[in-house]
């Protein structure tokens, strides 16, 4: 009985000890996976920020508003914090490589799935960012406009303009990335057709004056006629 | 050759039959019909009795009028004019027009009556605008007549001008112009002038036509060209410029032409300017006083208001533009009731530097920093219309050299912003 007990415990230890044997060599590989990766990381977001610095990233991000937004929330520039999430991208699929030399069953398939996921989020970020950068400059291009007009609320106007085009952004980014696509593309055409339908009426039926006014300016304007009608100095 | 591309195939053959000239006057339309016959008359006029025995022809280069500007401009013939009978025309005067794609713009125009000219090798050319109805024939001898006889490169306009007119002009344009180039030169933005053939030449080859200068603000551009080039340049007092009725008062329009060209000369000539050079001497010929002091109303108030709006409003894109200095002086300025306001010149210097280095910097869109300096004109012009309600001639004369005074004593400061000490 002493003598099974004995025999059973040296198999075991003998199958734990070759366990061991076949896993550390993949431990150590994983390992060196991880310390690499982490070092390609580096190298990446060091050359990325470099590249954003002299493409001078942050003075666009500055001219967007993005930079103020980043400020207020006490996040660092908009150059760090896109080599972070370069940094952060390849290490974590450094990270899923490393696990996947493991050979622990089923990881394949997630890593698979979060290489083929990159493409998308590359591009959801990219409509993001550009889709801010639009709305920075139109909703400032409506303010400016209305202002030197003396259109009443220009602040409002701008604000209108701001938020439709981040509402289009960011239901596209959604729409990119599969995140309920179709509820997002719902509640946007809703509140997008909601919002023309409020205006249209409004500036119809409460502004019928106006808007003929308008009209009748913008398209029935000969040489010689301010758009505002507002300036009678000769300026030149 | 590239520059003759933007001629039609009709017009190069019309050009032709020209031949050789040595006087080309450009004429650019755009639905000109009621002025225009007088201005082309006065201008065949004033070629037949000054230059008699040149070759010369008119180039009409319209924008797509579509109230008979150019027939008009074909029609108009000297046997309309009552001139001396002891003119007679020695030569064939042409009179031809065109009509160039992607118009009505001025810049477009100048390039095609610029090609015209270099195509026909003329000595010297002038440009005389639609809106002159107040042309005389001499007003073709004062601008041509220095470049055909003394070889000046280009002659600019001074005229007779009522005392709130050009504002913009006697505000900014001149002034800065002064300060930033050194050259004396009254309207640097002009829409009668005339230059050499090889000016002409010169500018022609330039790599501007496919930008926006090329298309708004050309006139403003070839002078300072001409300027930082260190040209021989004069100026012609040519007599009264009226205010067009119905003149075009779209201040941001006039803005981005005026000011968004100079603030993108000072981009590109940058080391023209920021460096210390000679001033460049610019003789007017037959100067007398420029001001005319007739009655004129203009409605103030309604410009206060708007500049106290636009300070209001654009509070976010100012701070962006402006030091916290001037922005907190200019907020100050905007809550002082009417009867106290004065934009006084050290200020509105200040603000129109920090404009000129936020639009280098390009610390928003540019277009949006020109559009940023519409309210605060508007404040300015208000200020300078009280300060010179009742002044005469020459106190109005001595307020806009004191003005531009401060703008050369100011320089250092553009020069510190601009490299981003401020």
């Amino acid at each position: 009985m002493w003598q099974n007990f004995i025999r059973e415990l040296a198999r075991t230890m003998d199958e734990i000890v070759g366990s061991l044997g076949r896993f550390l060599p993949r431990f150590l590989e994983m390992l060196l996976i991880l310390l690499v990766g982490w070092i390609i990381a580096y190298v990446l977001k060091v050359i990325v920020r470099s590249l954003l610095k002299i493409a001078r990233f942050d003075r666009l991000s500055e001219h967007t508003g993005t930079t103020q937004l980043l400020r207020g929330a006490a996040l660092p520039s908009l150059t760090e914090l896109v080599s972070r999430f370069v940094f952060w991208v390849a290490w974590f699929g450094f990270i899923l490589l490393g696990i996947n030399v493991l050979g622990v069953i089923g990881i394949e398939q997630h890593v698979a799935s979060f290489f083929g996921f990159l493409p998308r989020l590359f591009a959801a970020l990219f409509i993001l960012f550009f889709g801010l950068l639009a709305a920075s400059f139109f909703s400032r291009a409506s303010l400016l406009s209305a202002v030197n007009a003396g259109l009443p609320s220009p602040r409002l106007i701008s604000w209108a303009v701001r938020t439709m085009i981040i509402l289009f952004v960011v239901s596209m980014a959604f729409e990119e990335l599969g995140i309920g696509s179709h509820t997002v593309s719902v509640a946007f055409t809703l509140t997008f057709g909601s919002l023309m339908l409020g205006l249209s009426l409004a500036f119809g039926l409460g502004g019928k004056d106006l808007a003929r006014k308008y009209l009748e300016k913008r398209f029935g304007r000969e040489k010689g006629e301010a758009p505002d009608g507002g300036d009678e100095l000769s300026p030149l | 050759m590239p520059e003759t591309s933007i001629l039609s195939d009709d017009f190069i053959r019309e050009l032709m039959n020209v031949g050789e000239v040595d006087i080309v006057v450009g004429v650019p339309t755009y639905n000109d019909a009621a002025a225009v016959g007088q201005v082309v008359q006065a201008v065949r006029a004033g070629l037949l009795q000054y230059f008699p025995r040149a070759r010369a022809v008119i180039v009409n280069a319209d924008g797509g009028s579509r109230d008979g500007t150019q027939e008009l401009v074909r029609a108009a013939s000297i046997s309309d004019l009552n001139i001396s009978a002891d003119v007679h025309a020695l030569r064939t005067l042409h009179s031809i027009s065109t009509q160039y794609d992607g118009g009505p713009a001025n810049g477009i125009a100048l390039h095609t009556i610029l090609a015209a000219a270099d195509l026909l090798q003329a000595k010297a050319c002038a440009v005389i605008s639609p809106e002159s109805t107040m042309i005389e024939p001499q007003w073709v001898e004062r601008l041509l007549n220095p470049v055909i006889r003394d070889s000046i490169d280009m002659v600019l306009p001074v005229y007779r001008r009522h005392k709130f007119d050009g504002l913009l002009i006697r505000n900014l344009i001149y002034p800065l112009t002064r300060a930033v180039y050194g050259c004396h030169v009254r309207e640097p933005y002009p829409s009668d002038f005339a230059f050499s053939g090889v000016l002409g030449s010169n500018f022609l080859s330039q790599d501007i036509w496919k930008q926006e200068q090329g298309r708004s603000g050309t006139e403003l551009w070839f002078a300072i060209s001409t300027i930082t080039n260190r040209c021989k340049i004069t100026q012609s007092f040519l007599g009264t410029k009226a205010r067009p009725e119905n003149a075009p008062t779209d201040l941001v329009k006039a803005m981005r032409e005026s000011a968004g060209t100079l603030f993108a000369s000072m981009e590109t000539f940058a080391p023209a300017w920021s460096s210390a050079r000679e001033p460049l001497e610019a003789p007017c010929r037959g100067c007398q006083p420029a001001v005319s002091l007739e009655p004129l109303r203009l409605n103030r108030k309604r410009l206060y208001q708007m500049f106290a709006f636009g300070m209001k409003e654009l509070e976010p894109v100012f701070l962006s533009i402006l030091t916290p200095e001037t922005h907190a002086e200019l907020k100050r300025l905007a809550e002082l009731p009417e009867d106290r306001f004065e934009f006084a010149p050290d200020i509105w210097v200040r603000t129109v530097y920090e404009f000129a280095a936020a639009y280098h910097r390009a610390v928003i869109g540019r277009d949006h920093v020109v559009q940023a300096l519409v309210p605060l004109f508007r404040g300015r012009a208000v200020t300078f219309l009280t300060q010179n309600r009742e002044a005469s001639a020459e106190e109005v004369e001595s307020n806009i050299e004191s003005l531009c005074q401060t703008f050369e004593h100011e320089k250092p400061y553009l020069l510190q912003s601009w490299n981003g000490g401020k």
